[in-house]
């Protein structure tokens, strides 16, 4: 059982009351903030879930291929079988699970680490994305495609519920409690001193008796299961997906990337990292529009500023702060914690 | 399907081998910087989406497409140099994930900056070499011309490194790390060579692409995972292994291409390079263990 600690249990009832606060603060635009409030929720849900692996050296780049997996088995599943997403998601992860383990299994067992295992799971999301696009008569190709509207748009039996924001707050809210939840549970399990361990030195723990293979399958189904699941209430969020949105070598390196942004050795540091890309582009895009400046002399080429600089600040924060936005800030706290109590101890011994 | 061994499999075969000849050019740039540096690049389609702008501008600009090329060239290779010093010499003792990571920054950046700066629009140098017939079959010039060239600039690299001190050095830090700077090598002043070679066959391969292609932001992630497979299937750092792997797959892309469509090509290429992994995680050429 986790326990709550007095600042956990006050964020948790400022989440709660989020919608309300918007509204009460932002009546006019209340849509377009929920709206980003739900964005950085459902992707902060997919980074926990890449950072299960990613946090023992598994640098995977082939979440693109689980979100991708997810999102399109159960929408293709929703129209041309008419199956609800009540069963097409579990398919779907049930899915990508497989993927995982078929490419995990070999790539555990020849040691395939590092450069060469980001390389093949890179591999991996090339060969999903073409496979959308080459399955254009079902999936609309490199368009992207929609899940067939039932009824008004709300619905519990089609799982949309995009039309009303707040009920879509609550969802992506609850997936985000249950991939930090998943990150605590593994943080605190014996696997993951397992997994440290092997991430250390391979042969030193498999001689302790660690099955490194199988503890490695573990976490990679985990976390391929839990990014197909983001990936799949994602689409059933958006009313669309896209190969290139939802799917592909972008989709991995946003992943990565914002999680490294954020902090990968942090429980929160994947929603940090969510939060900044977020608010990254739309600052950018919205101080875009705003300026007229800006807007005659980048014209619409502007559109592409936020990832410009995105990439610019990805690149110093891996050579200066590789431990992330909310790594870096909890090592500050914890040094001048430290010191504090060094002092006291100096004190009063 | 429709897949018969007939006069069209031949061009189909053909084609790939002529492909073969860019995507080995492509494969041995990245290889050597791997070899040498230990670092992927994984914004090297990138240099040459770069290369291929600058030399369309020159072009434009009304340089003759030779001039226009060499300037690519220098171009890339500048950038080359550049992307070591400013980016993979601050991380070059962390841990290797980083440093692939921090390429793949400079791949959103520069592909970022290309969109800014030249818009998103399909851009050609608009040179047309014709084409040669030959029974039933039509073979670009482009393409006959860009498998000479990227053999001819292969055999350069392969008598670069040889013959020549420089390269004779830069062979020697790819084997031993440790010990050639005991032995009076300058390792720094090797790897930045090495970066500027790796980013001048970029550029040539971007001379010889733009011939062929269009050019547009984001060409390189049609032309950069399928670089990534030929050298991890020859065995990153096997150069001679990344020339036959570009083969490979060359054929899997333009058979498969010819018979299903063009992504099932592609999708084939990269089923055959997992199962091939599996098989020989080394690489299928690989020497060192």
């Amino acid at each position: 059982m986790i326990r709550f600690s007095p600042a956990a249990i006050i964020g948790i009832v400022a989440l709660l009351l989020l919608p309300f606060a918007v509204r009460f603060f932002f009546a006019a635009s209340e849509k377009y903030y929920l709206h980003l409030l739900i964005q950085i929720l459902l992707w902060s849900f997919i980074y926990t879930g890449w950072s299960l692996m990613g946090r023992f050296g598994l640098t995977s780049l082939g979440h693109g291929a689980f979100t991708g997996i997810g999102a399109y088995t159960t929408v293709l599943l929703w129209n041309f079988a008419g199956l609800t997403p009540w069963l097409g998601i579990p398919v779907g992860v049930v899915l990508s699970v497989i993927v995982a383990l078929l490419v995990g299994y070999p790539c555990f067992r020849l040691r395939i680490t590092g450069h060469y295992f980001a390389l093949m799971t890179l591999a991996l999301t090339e060969f999903v994305r073409l496979c959308i696009v080459g399955l254009r008569d079902y999936t609309g190709g490199s368009l992207g495609t929609q899940p067939r509207r039932y009824g008004d748009g709300v619905s519990l039996y089609a799982m949309q519920f995009e039309p009303d924001r707040v009920l879509s707050y609550y969802v992506a809210l609850a997936l985000w409690a249950f991939g930090i939840w998943m990150w605590l549970k593994v943080d605190r399990s014996m696997d993951r001193y397992a997994l440290d361990a092997a991430n250390q030195d391979e042969d030193a723990a498999a001689s302790v008796g660690i099955d490194v293979t199988r503890e490695k399958l573990k976490i990679t189904g985990l976390s391929a299961a839990m990014c197909a699941l983001g990936g799949a209430i994602y689409g059933q969020y958006q009313m669309y997906i896209g190969p290139d949105t939802i799917a592909g070598l972008g989709v991995s390196l946003n992943i990565v990337f914002a999680v490294i942004a954020g902090g990968l050795w942090v429980p929160l540091g994947p929603t940090v990292g969510a939060v900044f890309t977020q608010l990254l582009s739309e600052t950018l895009r919205v101080g875009m529009q705003g300026s007229a400046t800006l807007r005659d002399w980048l014209g619409s080429a502007a559109l592409a500023l936020d990832t410009a600089v995105y990439g610019l600040l990805l690149v110093l924060f891996i050579i200066y702060m590789p431990k992330g936005i909310l790594g870096t800030l909890m090592e500050w706290r914890g040094r001048r914690k430290r010191i504090a109590d060094t002092a006291a101890v100096a004190r009063t011994g | 399907m429709d897949c018969h061994l007939d006069i069209f499999f031949l061009e189909a075969v053909l084609n790939g081998l002529l492909l073969a000849g860019l995507l080995a050019l492509l494969a041995l740039g990245l290889n050597l910087v791997f070899g040498v540096i230990d670092v992927v690049w994984i914004c090297y389609a990138e240099l040459v989406m770069v290369g291929m702008y600058g030399i369309h501008y020159a072009h434009k600009g009304g340089a003759p497409f030779l001039l226009a090329a060499l300037l690519g060239i220098l171009l890339v290779a500048l950038a080359g140099a550049l992307l070591h010093v400013l980016v993979i010499r601050p991380v070059l003792d962390s841990a290797p994930i980083n440093q692939l990571l921090v390429t793949g920054g400079v791949l959103f950046f520069l592909q970022a900056a290309a969109t800014m700066a030249f818009g998103i629009e399909f851009r050609n140098i608009g040179i047309r070499l014709g084409s040669v017939n030959l029974m039933d079959m039509s073979f670009a010039w482009s393409r006959l011309l860009t498998f000479a060239v990227a053999l001819g600039g292969m055999l350069a690299l392969w008598l670069f490194l040889t013959r020549t001190y420089m390269g004779t050095a830069i062979r020697a830090i790819a084997q031993d790390r440790q010990i050639m700077p005991l032995m009076g090598v300058d390792q720094r002043k090797v790897y930045l060579v090495t970066s500027a070679i790796g980013g001048g066959l970029a550029g040539l391969a971007a001379a010889l692409m733009v011939l062929q292609y269009d050019i547009y932001p984001q060409i390189g992630l049609q032309f950069g995972p399928l670089i990534f497979m030929i050298c991890v299937l020859g065995g990153l750092g096997n150069m001679i292994g990344g020339f036959v792997a570009a083969f490979i797959i060359a054929q899997f892309i333009a058979v498969g291409g010819s018979c299903f469509a063009t992504e099932w090509g592609y999708a084939i290429a990269f089923l055959f390079f997992m199962v091939a992994i599996f098989i020989r995680p080394q690489g299928l050429f690989a020497a060192k263990s």
